[in-house]
């Protein structure tokens, strides 16, 4: 479980977060959202010790983040940068992808499995020999991903995981996440992706300036014209189109494709 | 790399940030060789204490000050493997030495316009490519500062300790920093020779500048007042023999 408690954040002279309070359970699905500088990165990187608050506290399983260790916290809380660049040394992607595992003292029979296992996952076998920078840029990231994944953390954080990826990658990500809220672990994912999140995520917490200004089921703030506005997103296609079509007698709450289609057939009264 | 804080220019409007930039590479470079030739921890001293005014002028104490907490360290070294080798006082003349470079290096890149230093090196007969080169050069140290922090939270979220291990260990540590920063660099070396290319750089032989730098009375002023320094430290060095008779001084009170 993540618990931040009022926590104030300071970069040498700017003020990144102000008063964050926010609780994550075991096994949800957590999109957070919001403008640039909105904060978001800065409480991610509380997450497993990066950063520690200037004021209030962070606990991760009960564990407060000023007494323990950035390794020790990431064995729990696994995060994947935005830019898989910024991580990429090894020789080859195996190599790459069992380093976090040697880092963290896995027998080399364990690390072996693992990084098997992990390769098959994210579809990186075939590439296991080659050289992380020979690689596509999709294909960098996956093994950025697979490198968090190999020891297999509780909670999974992704720092912008689908800026600058192609829709059959995004579509992959949509499946690896379905797959690891199925093995009941805590995700978290920081994003500007509004349809990404209405299609995946059941709940949002949405920052402007440092604070979160709302929190709740993704439904009720991706559709909410009033917040949608304050942190500077634009709502889901679908929603803009129900928005539209609200005199019509559409609802100005939907955000799924097979809702509108439902909504626009009952307006017209077509039976189906 | 809070070292680097204080060679960050930093837009302003005092003294001596109008002052040409020419003077001021003329007063750094005169500082720096009284620095080499000095020795006494006493008449260093001296020098240091007679650069900081300038930082006041320029409004940028803070970042000086940031930079000399960054520069602790290395002057740590510094002060260490002196003393080790030559005994506490040279040691600290040493220590002292590094920080007067320190500063006056700090207060030329700290006031001086990227675009301005450029063109004083083209004033002085370097070719503009090489110029330009330096100037980005420096240009880049903050970004490659910046891309470093953001590769260590990475490497740093996979587990490394890079304050773990022996010595030798701790430096093979680095080496998942360093290899991302590098390929980074050259990267980005890469897309900025073809940013610049597609705008055309090095089209017309002859460049000319939208500021022509212009020496001005104040120039002449600090010029003048920098070159009196710099022959009457030399002559009190050479003629006087001011650090022996500190030393004599000092020794028999």
């Amino acid at each position: 479980m993540i618990e931040v408690h009022d926590v104030w954040y300071s970069y040498e002279e700017v003020v990144a977060l102000r008063g964050v309070s926010l609780k994550i359970q075991p096994g949800e699905v957590v999109a957070i959202m919001g403008e640039n500088g909105a904060g978001k990165t800065t409480l991610i990187k509380h997450f497993n010790g990066l950063l520690k608050p200037s004021k209030g506290y962070v606990k991760i399983f009960g564990v407060d983040t000023r007494n323990a260790s950035v390794a020790e916290l990431s064995r729990r809380v696994g995060l994947v940068f935005q830019n898989p660049d910024h991580q990429l040394f090894s020789e080859t992607v195996e190599e790459e992808i069992a380093f976090a595992l040697k880092n963290f003292g896995f027998p080399s029979d364990v690390i072996k499995k693992r990084v098997e296992w992990v390769l098959k996952l994210l579809d990186l076998y075939e590439l296991k020999d080659q050289s992380p920078f020979a690689l596509s840029g999709g294909e960098r990231k996956r093994v950025a991903i697979a490198s968090i994944l190999s020891y297999d953390p509780d909670v999974i954080v992704f720092d912008e995981p689908t800026v600058g990826q192609d829709y059959a990658q995004k579509e992959r990500l949509a499946q690896l996440i379905k797959l690891l809220k199925s093995q009941l672990k805590t995700i978290v994912v920081v994003t500007h992706d509004v349809e990404f999140v209405a299609e995946n995520f059941s709940r949002v917490v949405l920052m402007s300036e440092g604070k979160i200004i709302a929190d709740g089921s993704t439904r009720r703030i991706l559709t909410d014209s009033d917040l949608i506005r304050r942190a500077r997103l634009t709502p889901p296609q679908i929603t803009q189109v129900a928005w539209e079509l609200s005199d019509l007698g559409v609802p100005k709450d939907l955000m799924w494709v097979s809702e509108a289609r439902d909504a626009i057939l009952r307006v017209l009264g077509v039976k189906y | 790399m809070r070292i680097l804080a204080g060679f960050e220019f930093k837009r302003g409007d005092t003294f001596i940030h109008r002052l040409d930039p020419r003077v001021k590479l003329a007063y750094s470079i005169a500082i720096f060789t009284l620095a080499m030739i000095f020795t006494h921890t006493v008449t260093l001293s001296v020098l240091f204490l007679s650069s900081l005014p300038l930082f006041y002028i320029a409004k940028a104490v803070r970042k000086f000050l940031k930079t000399l907490q960054g520069s602790l360290f290395l002057v740590g070294i510094v002060f260490v493997v002196n003393f080790i080798t030559l005994g506490f006082e040279r040691a600290l003349a040493m220590s002292i030495r590094l920080l007067l470079i320190i500063s006056c290096f700090s207060i030329f890149f700290l006031t001086t316009y990227p675009e301005d230093f450029a063109e004083a090196l083209v004033k002085l007969k370097i070719p503009y490519e090489f110029a330009l080169t330096f100037t980005m050069a420096l240009r880049f140290v903050p970004t490659l500062a910046r891309e470093a922090q953001l590769i260590m939270d990475a490497q740093r979220s996979r587990g490394l300790e890079l304050e773990k291990g022996s010595f030798l260990r701790r430096l093979r540590n680095f080496i998942p920093i360093l290899v991302p920063l590098i390929v980074g660099a050259i990267r980005k070396s890469i897309r900025v020779a073809e940013a610049m290319e597609s705008r055309a750089f090095g089209a017309s032989p002859k460049r000319t500048s939208l500021r022509e730098l212009k020496l001005e009375r104040r120039d002449y002023a600090f010029l003048a007042l920098v070159i009196i320094m710099f022959v009457a430290a030399i002559y009190a060095k050479y003629f006087l023999a001011i650090e022996e008779l500190i030393s004599t001084f000092l020794r028999f009170g």
